[in-house]
């Protein structure tokens, strides 16, 4: 379209039935909207959203020439992707069309106040007609997704997300640090509350993801570089024979977490005060028989100042091991030291039950007063009992919290995806994405997003395969064209700012012919500002929402 | 729920059920039954014109029935499909009554009493069962007297009250407040009507109606039957007009609840009922405490509960939070009775644990932190799916396979399969989204085997 085209405006008001048309004055919005600059067709609809509305904009848009549609009705959460496709269809640019939301933001919350309420709907129209005329046509961007997932860590998080994928004829690159797959499931004895064998467990998935066709493994490597966004990733993989260099489609991190131990926590020694995780190698030799008194301290070291947060999996692994300790020495004395038994759920609650009806005891602490370790006994203030009490002890088990792997900051810079303040990788969403970060095209799971059991690292395992397997199988993403664009390059600095800040990794600084220049990654922007607001040589801005255009609203709003 | 109700994959078939499930992994048949909304959904607009002018009003039981609605209605504002649905049980026209006034109201002649249930066959290659859980009823613990005492709700009545969409508009009214200002509004009707039929008489005698009945009590006007009737009018306003002001006074004193109980565990880790952890109630009891201590500062919140489990990612440091900002009180120590005390104030019995002492103290609001119950209907279903229950009524899976029911090609997520707060219900509904998605690859490849 030639920029000196005359600009047409059509405005289609929505009586939305008696939702809008209620509370408003509907005859007064429509021949106010006929007087506004550049409206040339005015249109009151019953439901605008209707079959019978929208070929009203059909057929305006061809029998009158617009070139600008704009509906004053609901939200465009719920209609715009109607109303743009709309336009679409009769041969307007579908960015051509604006929405007032003239039923949330006037009708609904000024029920009471018809005057004022008008009014307000009119100074929303104005100003989306006064927008409308600056707007510009654009075009979907498309990008094509390589069908190859990276999954860091070959843990059973790592190793379930991989056979996921693969199974449903994706190819994968599996990359473990260690010499051998299968993560922390190496080092447990057995898995609770079903009591399987850890090694056997391991062993069968080890051997599935091994054999796998679709499956290349890199262990004793390492990610060191990860260039690129959604879809075209160039991915670097240090292995023993030398760098592979390999195109990727998705990344899932999957690198788990380790084991807390501090020096002198509770005396510990790793041989009389060791943790749950050394209790586990203990166990699958076999236990001494002269183990006779074991006590295990809940949140050592955990659910303090430096740690504030429940490690979720402690409980449940004491409980499962001392049970295993009265199986291996019947006569042994189990006590477990804790502030809150963490038993959630139903399988976790059933075994705290048993075990009590194994004998073990449980003796509720004070953090203010945490136990005593000294060599051959623990001495605890009993909270419920009000008094100290001195249990003998010949092996000290700590239930340490699973902390972050020591990497864990590299690996978020190198994808340039956060952490929280505790080291876990922070999704991108901690209720309604807990598998996906904020940028598109990586994923999450198992205890390198929070400490989880076995149960629930395969869960996440698998659903961090399902959210990676979406842009996978669709082979392109689509975005809007609503994104940030630089649109004044010469004043760009090359300063950085909107990197940094930039919440989905979708700005780079890059060397151009004219120096450090920003440049957007379309399909990994999401348009929402950031950077536009950010820049204070104004060289970035939204489409749709240029400054010309917001001021011009303004302006309008403003007459 | 937009997101769903938009996708061009979905197809969404709300108020159905399954009626029969036949084949196997990659090819089964569904028969679904579409019950009767006796709205069409193809023409309805969603705009809720019907609504307002249906005379019918039954209780609400999207607010925990403590708000209204009318028998034809959608299930909340919000809700997707957008489409009404006339609730068969009190429409006056399908009761067999003369109406008709939504069919005369919908412009877009989509009202059809005539509608039948209807009965599709669709062929699917995988099933997810997401059939969620029900609220245990807290009646059944008869300590508690969530029944006799109105001012002990559950949490999701409690989440209702404390929504800006709810019956109270997010104040915290309690329902025994509400129950008497409805008891008021009620009085007030009728003494409108008393007091204008005394108005005639004042103005007909030029006397006041105290001066009339003072009179009467005397013993005048024995034979003025105008009279008489006068002074009985008179005496039946008084008998309306004084438990009338006898209320008012009483709600003159009427405040939010600011003094909350939050008792954990009601059905949960209970033999008598169910003996699992419902995972994410002492979460939701401690969300409830920090909300309502942002809308009152004022308020100041006890927990009661044996262990507080905060046990996913943030949930520590918020129980912490909740403590040091928010005036939440946690009592290791299981309620053992509510009782009513003075002023409508449930007073809750405990045993405070950690001083050993049995306790009582008064509350505005008792809040019951209900369990996670199985749902009613699952045990049907599980019957038309063929999948084994475990021994509570939760789907059967196992801590390996966590989202693989026992059939092949049919699995579960959230609460269906066990008690789980919202991140790991997400979480669990893509693993089941993904074993979808891989048994039915995986069907398809042996069928092109077999095929070569």
């Amino acid at each position: 379209m030639p920029k000196e085209e005359e600009i047409r405006i059509g405005v289609f008001v929505c009586h939305c039935g008696s939702n809008i048309a209620g509370y408003l004055d509907m005859e007064e919005l429509g021949t106010y909207s006929k007087t506004l600059p550049h409206v040339t067709f005015v249109k009151r609809n019953l439901y605008t959203c209707s079959e019978g509305g929208i070929n009203e904009i059909k057929k305006a848009i061809t029998e009158q020439n617009l070139n600008r549609v704009i509906v004053a009705s609901c939200t465009p959460r719920t209609h715009e992707p109607l109303f743009r496709s709309s336009c679409a269809e009769a041969g307007l640019n579908p960015y051509l069309f604006e929405m007032v939301n003239i039923r949330d933001q006037c009708s609904w919350v000024h029920m009471q106040e018809k005057e004022d309420a008008t009014t307000k709907a009119k100074d929303l129209i104005r100003m989306g007609v006064a927008k409308a005329a600056l707007l510009e046509p654009q075009e979907p961007i498309m990008s094509e997704v390589e069908s190859r997932a990276l999954v860091i860590g070959g843990g059973i998080a790592g190793m379930t997300s991989s056979l996921a994928l693969a199974n449903r004829g994706y190819e994968v690159v599996l990359v473990e640090k260690k010499e051998k797959l299968g993560g922390m499931l190496n080092r447990l004895n057995k898995l609770g509350p079903t009591m399987t064998d850890a090694a056997s467990f391991a062993e069968e998935k080890i051997l599935a993801v091994t054999n796998h066709p679709k499956i290349t493994i890199f262990t004793k490597a390492q990610v060191t570089d990860a260039q690129g966004f959604i879809g075209k990733y160039k991915v670097a993989i240090e292995t023993a024979p030398g760098v592979k260099k390999i195109d990727i489609g998705v990344i899932i991190v999957a690198t788990g977490a380790r084991v807390f131990v501090s020096e002198g926590l509770y005396n510990h020694d790793g041989k009389k005060v060791i943790t749950q995780l050394e209790a586990e190698a203990l166990l699958s030799k076999g236990l001494d028989s002269s183990v006779k008194n074991v006590v295990m301290i809940q949140c050592a070291g955990g659910r303090d100042e430096e740690r504030p947060y429940c490690s979720r999996i402690c409980c449940q692994t004491a409980v499962k091991n001392a049970m295993l300790i009265k199986e291996q020495n019947p006569d042994a004395k189990v006590s477990i030291l804790y502030r809150d038994m963490q038993m959630y759920g139903v399988e976790n609650e059933e075994m705290f039950r048993d075990s009590k009806a194994k004998g073990i005891r449980y003796l509720k602490y004070d953090p203010e007063k945490p136990p005593q370790v000294e060599s051959d006994k623990v001495t605890v203030y009993h909270s419920l009992l009000g008094r100290e009490m001195d249990l003998a002890a010949d092996l000290v088990v700590l239930s340490t919290p699973l902390v972050s792997q020591e990497d864990a900051e590299v690996t978020s810079q190198l994808l340039r995806v956060p952490i929280d303040e505790n080291g876990f990788f922070l999704e991108g969403h901690v209720k309604l994405k807990p598998l996906d970060f904020a940028t598109d095209g990586v994923f999450l799971c198992g205890s390198a997003r929070f400490p989880a059991n076995i149960r629930e690292t395969v869960a996440q395992g698998l659903g961090a395969a399902s959210r990676a397997s979406i842009p996978l199988s669709k082979g392109s993403v689509v975005v809007e064209p609503i994104i940030s664009v630089l649109s004044d390059e010469d004043a760009c600095r090359g300063c950085g700012l909107c990197v940094a800040l930039c919440p989905y990794g979708a700005l780079e600084i890059k060397n151009t012919e004219k120096g450090r220049k920003v440049h957007i990654i379309d399909v990994a922007c999401k348009g929402c500002g950031v950077c536009a607001a950010t820049c204070y040589q104004h060289a970035l801005s939204i489409n749709s929402f240029t400054d010309q255009q917001i001021n011009a609203q303004i302006n309008a709003f403003l007459e | 729920m937009l997101d769903v109700g938009r996708h061009p994959n979905i197809n969404l078939l709300a108020y159905s059920e399954i009626e029969k499930v036949d084949g196997e992994v990659g090819d089964f048949k569904v028969t679904v039954r579409r019950k009767a909304r006796y709205v069409e959904e193809e023409k309805c607009t969603g705009c809720g014109a019907c609504k307002e002018k249906c005379p019918t009003v039954v209780p609400d039981a999207f607010n925990e029935g403590l708000g209204e609605r009318k028998a034809i209605y959608s299930y909340f504002a919000q809700g997707i499909p957008s489409t009404h649905t006339i609730d068969p049980d009190h429409c006056r026209q399908l009761q067999g009554k003369k109406c008709g006034i939504c069919a005369k109201t919908c412009q877009a002649e989509a009202i059809n009493f005539d509608q039948q249930d209807r009965i599709l066959e669709i062929d699917v290659a995988a099933i997810i069962v997401c059939s969620g859980y029900d609220v245990f009823d807290p009646s059944l613990i008869p300590e508690y007297r969530y029944d006799q005492i109105p001012n002990v709700v559950t949490a999701i009545e409690f989440e209702r009250l404390l929504s800006a969409s709810g019956p109270t508009d997010g104040h915290l009214d309690r329902p025994s407040d509400r129950a008497i200002e409805l008891e008021i509004e009620a009085f007030e009707k009728k003494a409108k009507k008393s007091q204008k039929m005394i108005q005639k008489f004042e103005d007909k005698y030029s006397e006041t109606s105290a001066d009339l009945y003072a009179k009467y009590q005397k013993g005048e006007y024995k034979d003025d039957e105008d009279r008489v009737k006068w002074a009985e009018k008179y005496a039946a306003h008084l008998a309306v007009m004084e438990p009338l002001d006898a209320l008012k006074r009483k709600a003159e004193s009427f405040s939010v609840a600011k003094k909350l109980a939050f008792i954990q565990c009601v059905g949960s880790r209970d033999f008598r009922f169910f003996p699992f952890c419902s995972g994410y109630c002492c979460m939701h009891s401690i969300k409830e405490a920090i909300i309502a201590h942002e809308h009152e500062t004022e308020t100041t919140s006890t927990i009661f509960g044996m262990d507080i489990r905060a046990v996913g990612k943030g949930f520590e440091e918020y129980k912490v939070r909740g403590g040091n900002h928010s005036n939440i009180t946690y009592v290791r120590g299981r309620v053992a009775e509510i009782t009513e005390g003075p002023d409508s104030n449930p007073v809750v019995t405990y045993e405070d644990t950690k001083e050993r002492k049995v306790k009582s103290e008064a509350f505005d609001l008792v809040i019951l932190a209900t369990a996670c119950a199985p749902t009613k209907g699952i045990l049907e279903l599980s019957n038309i799916l063929g999948i084994e229950l475990d021994p509570y009524n939760f789907v059967k899976t196992s801590s390996l396979s966590p989202v693989d029911s026992t059939r092949p090609g049919i699995f579960v997520c959230g609460c269906a399969e066990s008690p789980m707060d919202v991140p790991e219900s997400v979480a669990q509904a893509s693993s089941a989204a993904e074993r979808a998605a891989e048994s039915a690859f995986q069907a398809d490849l042996k069928k092109e085997e077999a095929v070569a």
